[in-house]
């Protein structure tokens, strides 16, 4: 396969560098497929032009289906399914209701969140990952779509200290991506 | 992207300051080399610590309750007092872990992995306590509210002892997403430098998600973190408020008090950092993290001690003073028994333990010294303890009418699943040091570069293709 038809990749050591490329690609109008890092860099979504996560959305909804559930459950047992008198409390005493509720919000809220992340980042147990070689341990991974005999990229990368450069195979036998010995910078 | 300037008053977190390669080696050897014979020594007195108490919890589920110390009087004692100690140790890991992380004290990283896993092993504990006192644990399943063929009879909303079943399964459940989210993509660093087809990788792989390290990922997963750490602040405070409750909401002299969930919660926090440091000074130095876990960490650890145990020592002074001023002889009688009757002993180990001990650590020599800390950590978890047994026992004791008064003795069965619920606590944690980081790998990196230069590079290469 030539280099047109593969991902162009370029390897940082540093988060302000690849911060600082990704910006300036951007700008240049390439396309940016993803940046693969070792820690979530602040900044780096902006710089990529990435929307806000809206999974704050579906906690607060998350969140409030669990309060009303849990309210309406709590009175119904309590005062409309099997009414009991205990110790002459009213059957429907919301204020005690309310620790149980509060409870069953949050873990609405969490476990509906976290599966929403799940479902959005596509991760489940057992995917394959294809990881870029040391995106998880010491090095910051810019990858842009193909871009053809556009030298643009490289020289952008390079003048803001990128380590390496080159192209991604695409998925190798062991299911990873491999790169291929890129020009030293 | 303009970086905000660093204070030069600011101390690097990680020191000496090293690569994220460096890192990674450091955090993930002891998962890759074979277990030490100390580790080994350690494993075997916990797991003995472990059997000892199944032996005595199955003693007790073959004979009955009858194998305690209760009596008509006292019939909540070792058992609830145990209870209330575990979920309070748990406390410090879900501050460390949602509350610091909502105040950007990035200090945290190096310990609130280990300190997660603390909270769901002593929240493991914890549970056990209630369920062997139900007699008949196999009922469980009728703490939670389902259709049944009963009626359907269902669960009273009204009683503090369901708030309980419900704010400690949602902490645990909770927690445990947190904790999980938070190694995932540890996870995958421990996945890629596993051999290719090795077993190790396979299982990593699994548990990793797919986890690749790319920002379209980290941006939705940042997000959810910051939602569940914004979602277990609450939750923590209300779990032991709920749990105070169990006291609170009763009439018994001694109990009965509003004070009691802020007290609750502030010796909560207490009682767990200094099992945090009891355990993280061990760790630091078995698995040689002191230039993760440094002096610095032990030394904030012990300034949240001095605060919360201040708020404790405020909470039993103002317990006794509301006891005298309510002019309740009831209330009178509990407090001036519980300083001068036949448990005294315990009042005033708990006082010296928890309200003088912590002062030591005004003392800036006391509080980097790690094995004066860990003393002193020793003796607020035994300060802790008794805390709960006094407000649990010289409550009930000498009740209203002098005919009932009575004395506890715990039983060797007692006994031995208090020494029984360490050992599961420490087999747990040590098990947890040999699979898994015990230091998040991936925010320690993002703290490496804290008060450093952040100058962007510029090299302009001629005509660089």
């Amino acid at each position: 396969m030539s280099p047109t038809t593969r991902p162009f990749v370029a390897y940082f050591t540093r988060e302000q560098d690849v911060l600082a490329a990704t910006g300036a690609v951007r700008r240049a109008g390439l396309g940016i497929r993803d940046v693969y890092t070792p820690y979530a860099v602040h900044g780096l979504e902006a710089a990529m032009g990435l929307r806000r996560s809206r999974l704050s959305q579906v906690c607060f909804f998350a969140g409030l289906t669990g309060l009303t559930t849990m309210l309406f459950f709590a009175w119904w047992t309590s005062a409309v399914s099997w009414p009991l008198n205990v110790g002459g409390k009213p059957f429907a005493s919301i204020p005690a209701y309310i620790p149980v509720t509060f409870e069953f919000t949050v873990l609405c809220a969490a476990l509906i969140t976290v599966s929403a992340l799940f479902v959005v980042a596509k991760l489940w147990p057992g995917k394959s990952a294809d990881t870029v070689p040391g995106a998880t341990n010491d090095r910051f991974a810019l990858v842009l779509e193909p871009i053809g005999d556009d030298n643009r990229a490289r020289a952008l990368c390079i003048e803001h200290g990128a380590v390496e450069t080159g192209w991604l195979e695409p998925r190798a036998k062991d299911g990873r991506l491999s790169a291929l010995p890129g020009a030293k910078a | 992207m303009s970086e905000p300037s660093v204070s030069p008053l600011r101390v690097p977190l990680v020191n000496p300051p090293r690569t994220m390669a460096a890192i990674t080696e450091e955090i993930a050897a002891p998962l890759e080399r074979r277990p030490s014979l100390g580790f080994w020594a350690l494993f075997a007195v916990s797991s003995s610590a472990l059997l000892l108490g199944l032996g005595c919890v199955s003693y007790e589920i073959a004979t009955g309750i009858g194998t305690w110390g209760l009596n008509r009087t006292i019939g909540w004692a070792f058992d609830i007092t145990n209870f209330v100690f575990w979920v309070g140790i748990g406390h410090a890991g879900t501050l460390i872990s949602a509350i610091l992380f909502l105040f950007r004290q990035k200090w945290r990283t190096s310990i609130n992995r280990s300190a997660e896993a603390m909270t769901l092993f002593a929240v493991i504990c914890a549970a056990t306590f209630p369920l062997i006192h139900m007699g008949r644990p196999w009922l469980a399943m009728w703490m939670f509210p389902y259709p049944n063929s009963r009626g359907p009879l269902w669960v009273n909303f009204r009683s503090p002892l369901l708030w309980d079943v419900f704010a400690i399964s949602t902490y645990f459940t909770v927690s445990a997403v947190f904790w999980y989210l938070g190694l995932i993509p540890d996870l995958a660093t421990l996945r890629d430098r596993a051999r290719p087809g090795s077993l190790r990788r396979r299982i990593y792989g699994l548990m990793a998600f797919g986890w690749t390290g790319s920002t379209r990922v980290w941006n939705h997963y940042e997000m959810a973190y910051l939602l569940l750490a914004g979602l277990c602040t609450p939750l923590v405070l209300s779990v032991h408020s709920i749990v105070s409750m169990d006291f609170a909401t009763s009439v018994i002299p001694g109990w009965h008090a509003t004070i009691f969930p802020p007290y609750f919660v502030a010796g909560a926090v207490f009682s767990g950092f200094a099992m945090v440091l009891t355990l993280m000074i061990v760790a630091r130095k078995v698995l040689r993290f002191e230039n993760l876990i440094t002096v610095r960490h032990l030394e904030n650890m012990c300034k949240v001690i001095i605060v919360t145990g201040g708020i404790v020592g405020l909470a039993y002074a103002t317990e006794f003073f509301t006891a005298w001023y309510s002019g309740n002889p009831y209330e009178r009688f509990t407090f001036i028994n519980r300083a001068l009757g036949p448990y005294a002993w315990a009042y005033w180990t708990m006082v010296s333990c928890n309200v003088l001990v912590p002062q030591a650590f005004w003392i800036k020599r006391v509080r980097t010294s790690p094995w004066a800390i860990f003393a002193l950590s020793l003796l607020i978890n035994v300060g802790m303890w008794f805390e709960r047994f006094v407000i649990v026992v010289t409550s009930l004791h000498r009740d209203f009418l002098p005919s009932a008064w009575s004395m506890y003795r715990p039983t060797f069965i007692e006994v031995g699943t208090l020494i029984g619920s360490f050992g599961l606590f420490l087999t747990l944690f040590l098990v947890f040091c040999r699979l898994l980081p015990m230091i998040s790998i991936g925010e320690v990196k993002g703290v490496l570069a804290y008060a450093q230069s952040r100058e962007p590079s510029t090299r302009h290469i001629e005509g660089a293709a």
